[in-house]
């Protein structure tokens, strides 16, 4: 049987590989796929502890069904958003939208 | 026999998985960081096929692999005109990324190693037991205890409500 701590050690590179991306990266598309990877991370932790821990429940597995769900919808709101940006500005850096600042 | 070819068939899927979302947040051009993306995607799919989770991987094959990725894929494409090949880094961003990934890892790790997960023995981690398609539709659909009818439902208006927001946000003025 396979320890449960290595599942968790993978969805924990995923997560803070997510985490740097969200931090360094400059392009809004990118700042995405990091978001992505933070929530796919999240998912695996939720079947794996159920799989682990209560094996005979579904609570996990659902819960992973509805985030991914919920992940989706939000990618097509972020990317509806940025396509929008990039129709009003030419650009999809962080950096440059500021027009709502001050 | 089964145990050894689980554990392979998890070690290359982990290598896969870190491998590919380190080079999914550092690689340069969007496509490729895409890429990247779709290859922790399938590697995630597979665990859950390594968990048992059929269902679940194959609602992640169709609605990450499938459907995520090509909204990225034309999002770059149409995107990409400038300021896809050059990104000048921000060192001091990069710096404090690289700082909280880090401590965050550190933090994680300890916590992970140092606390012991209590679980017994059981079967269907090994992959004795599917869990069958009737039981997932009754727990989706039923209104009773540990049944999920009423998220369901949520579910459905908040991808309503996404559908009919995407199109008002991306139409036409």
């Amino acid at each position: 049987m396979i320890p449960m701590e290595y599942y968790l050690i993978i969805s924990m590179v995923m997560f803070f590989a997510g985490i740097y991306g969200f931090i360094a990266r400059k392009n809004l598309l990118a700042i995405l796929i990091s978001l992505e990877l933070i929530l796919n991370s999240v998912e695996i932790n939720f079947s794996v502890f159920n799989r682990y821990l209560y094996p005979e429940h579904l609570e996990g597995m659902f819960f992973s069904l509805f985030g991914i769900a919920v992940s989706a919808a939000e990618t097509a709101i972020a990317i509806a958003i940025i396509i929008n940006i990039y129709r009003i500005r030419q650009d999809i850096d962080v950096r440059h939208i500021d027009k709502m600042k001050n | 026999m089964g145990a050894t070819a689980n554990m392979i068939v998890f070690y290359i899927l982990g290598t896969l998985i870190i491998v590919s979302s380190v080079l999914a947040v550092t690689s340069k051009r969007m496509l490729r960081a895409a890429t990247y993306l779709l290859f922790v995607l399938i590697g995630t799919a597979g665990l859950y096929l390594l968990l048992n989770y059929h269902f679940l991987m194959g609602v992640q094959l169709s609605v990450y692999a499938g459907g995520i990725l090509i909204l990225f894929i034309f999002a770059i494409l149409l995107t990409s005109a400038k300021g896809d090949k050059f990104e000048p880094r921000d060192k001091q961003k990069v710096l404090y990324g690289i700082v909280a990934a880090l401590s965050g890892v550190a933090v994680t790790l300890f916590v992970t190693l140092k606390y012991r997960f209590l679980y017994p023995y059981n079967p269907t981690v090994a992959g004795d037991k599917e869990i069958s398609m009737k039981e997932i539709g009754h727990a989706l659909v039923g209104t009773e205890k540990y049944q999920y009818l009423l998220p369901f439902e949520v579910l459905g208006v908040l991808l309503l409500a996404c559908a009919i927001g995407g199109i008002l946000i991306a139409r036409k003025r």
